[in-house]
């Protein structure tokens, strides 16, 4: 048996193969939990993709493009759900972006230690709180909120910007948006502020030296040394808002067609599985709803590979 | 003294000679780190209106027949004992199968397996931590659902304990990096089997910190709500032992509850949200002051 050498962190501590049986049994069976959770994102991946055939087989592309959703007819398109999932996570990011990278600048750069700990803190603890708890505060008190006071002002003041048009109802895409941007705020700060805090000194040193004001700094030597990584948080965010199932459940309404105006209600695939999935019957109807779930763990699953090596290029670099 | 410390504190571009220039790009930084301060301060105000709401509006549905008494099969009344005793049924069962998993993987990674190997199951951890929790359900359905023709509260669990397995699996793996390498080779050289030494001494040293994921994971799953929805369904019933039957749970009761016309059944589902904060709050207040105490000494 090697024993690992002192210099660095050695790729595996334990290397060769041990004599003794108890030694290999130890190891295998740890092997075998370990190629258990990679063989579960295979799993899911392999059983949304056969359970979804007959959904592909009877409607091809048109499963993609087509409009209407009728058991009864048995046809299936799965576009408002699309459009609805895009467009409700877009009004997220487009708020928790800007906010999500300030705060993670306030944090990384502007705060002292004792008001940057707390608040980091407390922003964990807002990614703790259950998406169902959302969804009730969402219900009962952000959408009634939104729909008396937020939406008239914008439907009387942008109304004749068609997608602000009235009427307003409270729930709706507007409100799936807010509370998703609520969501994903505590996933976006704490990758973009890991991020930068993985920017070198030498960085902004060398734009301190020149002069630069404290956010000429951020500005001018941070930001652009981690602009991808803070592309990979909003990425990592955008996947987390595109898959939030319980909160856009419960405020979305239940709307059938394909939204066009800001206060429309809508569905979202991940809230279309969840409210329609235990009633389906099986074989089109599930199939149907499982190749919605198809779609969702490819969009999702690419967004997060890419965002992770985003992210990875930004740390590494930054540590080396 | 006093009046030299404030002028130490500006930028040095405002401390030399101010040129128009200077004074806009001065403002510039005002501006902007009051925005971030802002910012900060906006990321905050959800979660105080959130732990507002669900408690004022929780303390009147919180009360002895929340906690004690079963649902009313038809119309108002009751409580959410049928919830509460699910979620403490499911969650001990899939903490029991998702914890040995979780850290026998993240020893493998960390301690047996070549970098290549280590590299590609990290990051189909990672991915599993990343999919949305109600494909999960989905998966969880087709094989332990609809082979038996009923929902039961045993897929529940293992939809639960998939989704913790991953996060388990990666706190344990950060943890166990920090062990010294000296400790095993130490423990190897005493003549402790390889076994033995990473059971004993390796996971005995990390094991506050593998406590904490297991911690957080478990706070994770009292919320899990949509890989419930289609395994466990939740169930007006209290069941007790039973996990071939439908389960209830926290998360479903307040979900059901809250979609409900009658407002006693809403004020019911604000107590279930207000004990659920409670728990997962508290949770994650302990777990976090810890580690969170420890990094500051």
């Amino acid at each position: 048996m090697t024993i690992p050498g002192a210099s660095g962190l050695p790729a595996r501590r334990f290397t060769g193969r041990s004599g003794s049986i108890a030694d290999r049994l130890f190891r295998t069976s740890t092997g075998v939990a370990a190629i258990t959770v990679a063989a579960l994102i295979l799993a899911i991946g392999l059983m949304l993709l056969v359970n979804s055939g007959e959904a592909f087989r009877q409607f091809g592309v048109g499963f993609v493009t087509g409009t209407t959703w009728d058991p009864v007819a048995g046809i299936y398109g799965a576009l408002p759900y699309i459009v609805g999932t895009l467009l409700s996570s877009a009004i997220a990011l487009v708020i928790a972006a800007p906010i999500g990278l300030l705060t993670a600048i306030f944090l990384a750069e502007l705060a002292p230690r004792r008001v940057a700990i707390p608040l980091t803190f407390l922003v964990e603890l807002l990614a703790a709180i259950p998406s169902v708890v959302f969804g009730l505060w969402g219900v009962f008190v952000l959408s009634p909120f939104l729909g008396a006071t937020v939406e008239p002002f914008l439907i009387k003041t942008l109304g004749w910007i068609p997608i602000f048009a009235g009427p307003s109802y409270g729930i709706g895409l507007f409100s799936a948006g807010i509370i998703l941007a609520i969501m994903i705020l505590p996933t976006i700060v704490a990758i973009a502020r890991e991020v930068i805090s993985s920017v070198p000194d030498s960085q902004r040193e060398a734009m301190a030296a020149l002069g630069a004001t404290r956010w000429e700094i951020v500005w001018r030597a941070v930001l652009p040394f981690a602009r991808s990584g803070i592309v990979g948080a909003i990425i990592l965010g955008l996947g987390r808002a595109l898959g939030e199932t319980m909160a856009v459940t419960m405020v979305i309404g239940n709307g059938q067609n394909i939204p066009t105006r800001l206060f429309d209600q809508a569905q979202t695939i991940a809230s279309k599985i969840a409210t329609t999935f235990n009633e389906a019957s099986i074989g089109l109807q599930t199939s149907s709803l499982i190749a919605l779930g198809l779609m969702l763990l490819v969009i999702t699953i690419s967004l997060n590979i890419v965002a992770r090596l985003l992210v990875r290029r930004v740390t590494t670099e930054g540590s080396r | 003294m006093s009046t030299l410390t404030p002028v130490m504190d500006r930028p040095i571009a405002m401390r030399l000679v101010r040129s128009p220039a200077d004074r806009r790009r001065a403002a510039v930084d005002r501006t902007m780190r009051g925005l971030a301060l802002a910012a900060a301060i906006a990321c905050v105000i959800p979660l105080g209106a959130v732990i507002l709401f669900v408690t004022v509006n929780g303390a009147a549905g919180l009360n002895l027949d929340l906690l004690t008494k079963a649902p009313r099969a038809l119309g108002t009344g009751g409580g959410a004992a049928s919830a509460i005793l699910g979620s403490l049924q499911m969650i001990p069962l899939a903490t029991l199968v998702a914890v040995p998993v979780g850290i026998a993987a993240a020893v493998y990674v960390n301690e047996f397996s070549g970098r290549r190997t280590a590299t590609v199951i990290r990051f189909a951890a990672d991915v599993l931590v990343g999919i949305p929790s109600i494909l999960v359900g989905i998966f969880v359905f087709t094989f332990l659902v609809l082979p038996f023709k009923q929902f039961n509260a045993f897929a529940g669990s293992m939809a639960l304990a998939l989704l913790m397995v991953p996060v388990i699996m990666r706190t344990t793996e950060e943890i166990l990096r920090l062990v010294p390498g000296t400790l095993r080779e130490a423990s190897l050289a005493l003549g402790i089997p390889m076994w033995r030494t990473v059971l004993s001494v390796v996971l005995r040293t990390g094991l506050t910190g593998i406590l904490t994921g297991v911690m957080l994971a478990v706070a994770r799953a009292f919320g899990e709500t949509a890989p419930l929805l289609f395994t466990a369904l939740g169930s007006r019933l209290v069941n007790v032992g039973d996990f071939a039957k439908p389960m209830d749970a926290l998360p479903i009761f307040i979900y059901v509850n809250a979609r409900q016309p009658f407002p006693a059944l809403n004020r019911q589902a604000w107590g279930a949200a207000l004990l659920l904060l409670i728990v997962v709050l508290s949770i994650n207040i302990l777990v976090r002051a810890r580690s969170w105490g420890r990094r500051a000494a």
